[in-house]
């Protein structure tokens, strides 16, 4: 017996041989968190995964320069003209472009993705609607004029680049009328159909999408533009740092999107492997609601601002994956405040405070996500703030959780991350600036409102930078309304993200842009 | 007489079907109402995980109505208990599909997994714990009682990680995470999903063979836990029988003392190791959970993990039923097993 399992002992190693590490030479294989894709269709894709995906396989009606946000050129849309009133847009549609499918864009694709996006009103809707298209008017606001000219009416004399940076999202998104009608069911435009599946005329195209686990791209035959560089692109989803950091090692992968910065620490020197960053629009910020009695003080609002180690977690617990920013708007964006006059200085918080008559000090909590690096970000700040006497109570919770009671606005603090929707400063001005209604009712929520912040003023500032015209005058007004936002608002804003992915030595040309909608595939090579 | 026995065993037997059906029954409403509950419980908005955080509050509205949650608990509880017995487990927000395709694309994963696990503790287990019940407190006893003993208290994802650190990064004897190399997904076409059978199907040997090598370090893994109670238990239901007379008798009679240990001991110990195997396999389930988590090994349990890490509650609570049904039925069987083999259990 004894020798029967020593025989399969062996045995079993005899199967075991060597791995045939390196990737396949047309393939550009990837680890990446793509959990978060909850549908493939360009009228609903609201997440980084899913947007990053929609840019590599549809064309959108507007483009912008990755390295230089303000530069914008024609995508589908190869020219604009704009009415004096600002109130007309009318496109030139570029000739020549075909579908994936072999079916030729013409301007009714390009009238029926835009309404389609009305029509569904699905999470990004709104990036449209603003503009006040209803489904109701998209009749008579979103047009042909011809097979290659469409015309866009909308509801005030916005900044005109407003209109174009909500068009170079992914809720501009060209896609393919016939194929995606012809999956249509009880009036859904398709919806139920693209959700998992592929309409587009973009340098990759759809193979398969296993959600949480693959999606596997194909080059694009039918291509219009230069025809991508690698045949195939396969996304795997692994979860775990660690593991993403052994594929990307052993070659089994090209690129690792995912690692945290203690898995990055341990690739330098690694001469198969190189690091790249890019700083992304996401900002980092505590909110602080005004229904707590400590927290509407404004001495305790500008105290925690000088309660944070900035420096401190941006070397360790960030180590590179974010740098130190204070204000709304992130950098690169028209009008953007680099200026950071907050570090920590207990002494002046701690004199805040007694101004306050909070000389010692007060209890509050916050909702954490127990993830990283908030996780050790609120630990961190937990610590600070005990040298002036608050003592903070961490309330860990799983994403979700979290966000529910933000949004019910039940929380004291709430730790966050957020990223812009576009690339025109009204993204972010809009939420962190503007508060229409603080009733508990509101119809509009944006996160002043979460943080209960009443601004009548601050948020008329807002609505007249929108509609300024002259570009030089709207960025000054930005401006103007984050210094004094930086000074009295209830967010803390502490730093802005940076994407950073490793990949193997011989992988060239990937595109990293200030948005995950910007990372582009189609130009690398390996 | 004969007939009035006949009979009285048929009522028997009819009454046992019945109460087994009302157990079943019981049970199986228990675990609805459980999961159903918990997913109601839980602080997390369900609307959220599908229009996402930065949805309009009309957009939010529509899909909050879509799903029913305006109306009263019961009433909820009603349509999801009518739904589930129709076989419909509602639609998944992660994937966009319904939660029973979902589970019927994943669930071969799990299982290849789960069976050569199995088969691992068996063909492992099992002989350990006969070799150190027959040497008692030798060092072959010793060590299989550490190994138990750390198959009991090491948590499954450290040990994961630890023997993709050993196997794959430092010896590289075996492969990474996944269930083939990347590069090879998407080429076999799924026909019973289990990728092995599959690649038979298709004659892809290459691609077979790498299936065969990425199993192999999660299902040890998988497999080292329930060898490390099938050992254990066999051990002590082993000593149990090598101290009977029967045993004694047989070795006066002469017989070898292999077939003493092996047919005369072993054979009687086979009973009460059906119900551990069955118990074991049931735990497999569970733990590949984590395991699959681990090595991304696109099954049940990675499933699981995903949807709760994404609130994606209809699909949590589906998954869970899946699980609790084939416990279920895992424990039905092994009662009928028990019967089979066992007279005095009829």
């Amino acid at each position: 017996m004894k020798k029967l399992f020593l025989l399969g002992l062996i045995l079993s190693f005899c199967c075991v041989q060597p791995t045939l590490a390196a990737t396949p030479k047309d393939t550009l294989v990837m680890a990446s968190k793509i959990d978060d894709i909850i549908t493939l269709d360009p009228a609903e894709i609201f997440e980084f995964s899913g947007a990053e995906y929609a840019a590599n396989t549809y064309d959108r009606l507007i483009n912008y320069d990755v390295d230089n946000v303000s530069d914008i050129y024609g995508g589908i849309a190869e020219s604009w003209e704009i009415s004096e009133d600002g109130l007309t847009f009318t496109f030139k549609i570029r000739q020549g472009v075909t579908f994936a499918s072999g079916n030729k864009l013409t301007a009714d694709d390009v009238v029926f993705s835009l309404r389609r996006v009305i029509i569904l009103d699905k999470s990004p809707a709104f990036i449209l609607t603003q503009f006040g298209f209803t489904p109701e008017n998209v009749e008579q606001t979103i047009t042909k004029v011809d097979d290659y000219t469409v015309k866009v009416v909308i509801d005030k004399p916005y900044a005109p680049t407003f209109l174009l940076y909500c068009l170079t999202s992914t809720a501009g998104s060209v896609v393919d009328m016939k194929e995606v009608m012809a999956h249509e069911t009880d009036g859904d435009l398709g919806y139920n159909w693209l959700k998992t599946a592929y309409a587009g005329s973009g340098p990759y195209m759809l193979k398969t999408w296993k959600p949480s686990e693959i999606l596997n791209l194909e080059a694009n035959p039918n291509y219009w533009n230069e025809p991508a560089k690698l045949k195939r692109v396969i996304i795997r989803h692994i979860n775990e740092s660690a593991n993403q950091r052994l594929l990307l090692e052993k070659g089994d992968i090209d690129m690792a999107r995912n690692l945290r910065p203690d898995d990055l620490k341990g690739l330098e020197g690694n001469k198969d492997v190189k690091v790249r960053k890019k700083a992304k629009g996401a900002i980092w910020y505590l909110g602080l609601n005004q229904k707590n009695e400590y927290l509407s003080k404004p001495q305790v609002r500008q105290a925690l601002k000088y309660l944070i180690d900035y420096q401190g977690m941006e070397q360790t617990i960030l180590n590179g994956k974010a740098t130190i920013h204070q204000a709304f708007l992130p950098k690169g964006f028209l009008g953007a405040l680099e200026e950071t006059p907050f570090t920590l200085d207990v002494d002046k918080a701690k004199a805040l405070l007694k101004e306050a008559g909070l000389e010692n000090g007060f209890s509050v909590t916050m909702d954490t996500r127990n993830n990283e690096p908030t996780t050790s970000m609120a630990l961190s700040i937990q610590s600070t703030f005990a040298q002036a006497g608050i003592k903070l109570e961490i309330i860990p919770g799983e994403g979700k959780q979290t966000l529910t009671k933000y949004r019910a606005r039940n929380h004291d603090i709430y730790i966050g991350r957020w990223g812009p929707d576009y690339m025109d400063p009204h993204t972010n001005a809009d939420t962190f600036a503007r508060n229409p209604d603080n009733s508990d009712d509101a119809k509009s929520k944006p996160l002043a409102w979460r943080n209960a912040w009443d601004i009548p003023e601050m948020t008329k500032k807002a609505d007249a930078a929108v509609l300024e015209k002259d570009t030089k005058k709207r960025a000054e007004m930005y401006l103007e309304l984050q210094r004094e936002h930086q000074q009295v608002s209830p967010f803390v804003i502490m730093f802005q993200d940076i994407e950073i992915l490793a990949e193997r030595a011989n992988v060239e040309g990937f595109i990293l842009g200030p948005s995950f909608d910007s990372n582009f595939y189609q130009y690398t090579t390996k | 007489m004969l007939q009035m026995l006949t009979r009285r065993r048929l009522l028997k037997a009819t009454r046992q079907t019945l109460k087994l059906l009302v157990i079943v029954s019981t049970t199986f409403f228990g675990l609805l109402l459980i999961t159903f509950l918990i997913g109601r419980v839980v602080p997390i908005d369900p609307v959220l995980a599908v229009v996402g955080d930065k949805a309009s509050p009309e957009v939010y509205e529509k899909a909050r109505l879509a799903m029913g949650l305006h109306l009263p608990l019961w009433q909820q509880f009603l349509i999801y208990i009518n739904n589930v017995l129709h076989g419909d487990l509602g639609v998944s927000v992660l994937t966009a599909k319904p939660v029973t395709e979902d589970i019927r694309r994943v669930f071969p994963a799990t299982i290849e997994l789960a069976v050569t696990a199995t088969c691992i503790g068996v063909l492992v287990g099992i002989p350990l714990g006969v070799f150190s019940a027959v040497k008692r407190d030798s060092f072959l006893d010793h060590v299989t009682r550490v190994i138990g003993l750390l198959g009991y208290s090491l948590p499954i994802f450290w040990l994961g990680l630890m023997a993709l650190m050993v196997f794959y990064a430092q010896l590289d004897w075996l492969p990474g995470p996944g269930r083939v190399d990347v590069f090879y997904e998407d080429i076999v076409e799924p026909v019973t999903g289990i990728m092995i059978v599959d690649c038979i199907i298709a004659r892809e040997w290459e691609i077979m063979r790498n299936a065969i090598w990425h199993v192999i370090l999660p299902a040890s893994l998988l497999g080292y836990y329930s060898m490390a109670y099938l050992s254990r238990m066999t051990r002590s239901f082993m000593i149990e029988q090598l101290r009977q007379e029967y045993i004694l008798t047989a070795r006066v009679k002469g017989v070898t003392e292999w077939k003493v240990i092996w047919v005369h001991a072993l054979g009687n110990c086979a009973i009460p190791l059906i119900t551990v195997v069955a118990l074991s396999f049931g735990g497999l389930l569970e733990g590949s959970v984590l395991t699959e988590t681990v090595f991304a090994w696109p099954g049940l349990g990675l499933y699981l993990t995903n949807s709760l890490l994404n609130a994606d509650m209809n699909a949590v609570l589906g998954a869970t039923i899946v699980v609790g049904s084939i416990f279920l039925g895992v424990n039905l069987l092994s009662d009928f097993l028990y019967k089979v083999a066992d007279p005095r259990a009829r």
